[in-house]
């Protein structure tokens, strides 16, 4: 079996979720003999390429097209479709862009697929896997019979994968991208990941609720995730609950929940939330759950593995202290 | 490859300037509210969904009912027309979409709806789609039940149009759409034409509540009947599990600067920091 595996690359970095899809495909091949290629839309840097090639894959196909620079989802589309074959299994990142590409594939051979992914295995050819329901009150495990089976693999399902000693080939194609495919027309990219770690990929969040009393709490809470972000190896992001949003405090790519993100950070900080379950539902994959709220009847405290009753506003400063004493 | 789906949208229109009616079609669904805990009924092949269970607009379709309300609001020669697929409780659903503005509603009706993956749902939308003709289709970014996240992009492929997913901004001159989208780096703004489909994310709008006299005009309004076969090729549910049980916690009682100090102590033993 073919696992092929679409790579996203932003800028000069390939994205985590996509690294975690190709340990995905990795861990495949461990159990149903086949290979695992890479598939890497558009130019993008050399060093890129080259990184990709240092795991244990067994080739990176280059789709060199400069139509596929910036993204659009159709020139993606054709992309694949013109590599794709109907024995293969076609693994992505259930990222927005994932999952929105995954179904247009999926439609051309007329098959159903799989999103949102967190475990999966082959059984003689079809799909075994288990996906959060109804925002993750309750997990299904659902077979595919398709071909090709096309999967989109939930954010931190799967680990980055280890780096190989050697490295695979790099195979270069150019395809035919239809005029067709290019009717949708770029007005304007704004890239602000920039201004912090993608939720995705954090491995610790601070979130701040209700509690926070305004936009200025959550200055508080980008101190922390700087603080995090600049003396130690992990990734820290500033999340919300759907209060704050919709109070204006904070923008709702922030947000995390049911109408939100769905994440599973080591560390989940929940400052001043009262933890309504749709909020939860966002939050309850987390390693460790801490919570921080002035009301000992809040739900939160159900769902937390530590809580502390106390004003956040007294709190914050001193979490702040303590962990840039420890964090060196 | 298939190309039993490529043909265009049903009745032809003059796409260089839209002539009569620019027609918009909402799909929504009927799901149980997000604030209720749920059980797995005996069987594991279905959640227990008896009396005590509530349903609601999925939350993403609201944004999209919004929206087409405010496009005949604005642009003033527009049709909308809410369609759902499931079985007669749905018309909840249809007839909240009559009472706060929509034009006309369509049920598209089969038993067992809840069985009903993404990829047989979205062929059945399309076909409807196919045959009624539309000039842009609104529909949530995913329904909080499956939260699959692929109708749309399975809708807009079965009918070869064009997409915008996750937005949160949307400015309509037919046949022009500029939409504003939320990607995995930040934002983006798309320039599309119609036909065209739109998944709506929070943030598009705020929905409007229904008035006392939408209730009532909504009340003597037909929902228009449509029986479709819902062949139940697709993924198959196994079984359906409860989430991952989570150890009982422990609330800190100490004094604060202690209790912070513990928790960064616990922190460090779990080789967070």
């Amino acid at each position: 079996m073919e696992i092929k595996v679409y790579i996203e690359v932003a800028g000069d970095k390939i994205r985590q979720a996509s690294l975690e899809s190709l340990s995905a495909g990795i861990y495949l091949k461990k159990r149903c003999r086949g290979r695992v290629v890479a598939i890497v839309p558009g130019p993008v840097p050399e060093q890129v390429l080259e990184e990709i090639t240092h795991f244990e894959i067994d080739e990176v196909l280059w789709i060199k097209n400069s139509e596929l620079t910036p993204y659009l989802v159709e020139p993606h589309r054709d992309a694949v479709l013109s590599i794709l074959g109907k024995e293969d299994c076609l693994i992505l990142p259930a990222t927005k862009r994932g999952n929105e590409l995954a179904p247009r594939i999926a439609a051309r051979f007329s098959v159903p697929m799989a999103s949102n992914v967190f475990e999966f295995d082959v059984e003689n050819g079809a799909l075994v896997y288990l996906k959060r329901l109804y925002g993750g009150k309750v997990i299904g495990r659902f077979r595919l019979n398709a071909k090709p089976l096309i999967v989109t693999v939930a954010p931190r399902a799967f680990p980055v994968p280890e780096k190989a000693e050697s490295s695979c080939p790099v195979v270069e194609r150019s395809v035919e991208i239809p005029r067709n495919s290019l009717r949708v027309r770029h007005r304007g990219v704004e890239v602000t990941t920039s201004e912090g770690i993608d939720l995705y990929e954090a491995d610790v969040i601070f979130a701040g609720g209700r509690g926070m009393a305004g936009p200025e709490g959550f200055k508080l809470l980008k101190e922390l995730a700087d603080i995090v972000n600049s003396r130690s190896e992990k990734k820290a992001a500033v999340g919300a609950s759907r209060a704050a949003v919709d109070a204006g405090w904070i923008d709702h790519s922030h947000q995390i929940g049911q109408t939100g993100k769905v994440v599973s950070p080591e560390v989940y900080f929940a400052f001043g939330i009262s933890g309504a379950l749709q909020h939860i539902v966002g939050m309850r994959n987390s390693k460790f759950i801490v919570a921080v709220n002035r009301d000992p009847e809040a739900p939160i405290f159900k769902y937390a593995d530590l809580g502390i009753v106390e004003d956040l506003f007294k709190m914050v400063p001193l979490l702040k202290e303590e962990l840039g004493k420890v964090i060196k | 490859m298939n190309d039993g789906f490529y043909y265009t949208c049903g009745k032809s229109r003059n796409l260089r300037g839209l002539e009569g009616k620019v027609k918009v079609l909402v799909f929504i669904k009927r799901v149980p509210d997000t604030g209720i805990p749920l059980k797995i009924k005996a069987g594991r092949t279905d959640i227990d969904r008896d009396a005590s269970l509530a349903y609601v607009t999925n939350p993403f379709d609201e944004y999209a009912v919004e929206e087409a309300i405010r496009l005949k609001e604005k642009i003033g020669n527009v049709e909308t027309v809410a369609v759902s697929l499931g079985d007669e409780k749905s018309e909840d659903v249809l007839r909240n979409a009559l009472a706060l503005g929509i034009d006309r509603a369509v049920l598209l009706k089969c038993g067992n709806p809840e069985k009903i993956d993404s990829f047989v749902t979205a062929r059945i939308l399309a076909d409807f789609a196919r045959k009624e003709g539309f000039d842009l289709i609104l529909t949530g970014r995913e329904a909080v039940d499956r939260c699959d996240q692929q109708v749309p992009s399975f809708v807009a492929e079965f009918l070869g149009i064009p997409q915008a997913t996750f937005v949160v901004g949307l400015e309509v001159n037919p046949p022009s759409i500029v939409a504003r989208r939320e990607t995995d780096e930040g934002m983006e703004t798309l320039e599309l034409t119609m036909p065209a489909l739109v998944s709506c994310e929070k943030g598009l709008n705020e929905p409007r509540l229904p008035t006392l006299r939408g209730i009532m005009a909504a009340r003597s309004k037909a929902i228009e009947e449509i029986a479709v076969e819902c062949g139940l090729f697709g993924s198959e549910l196994i079984e359906l599990l409860p989430p991952p049980e989570r150890k009982p916690g422990k609330i800190l009682d100490m004094p604060l600067s202690e209790s912070v100090r513990e928790l960064v102590r616990i922190l460090k033993e779990k080789r967070i920091f």
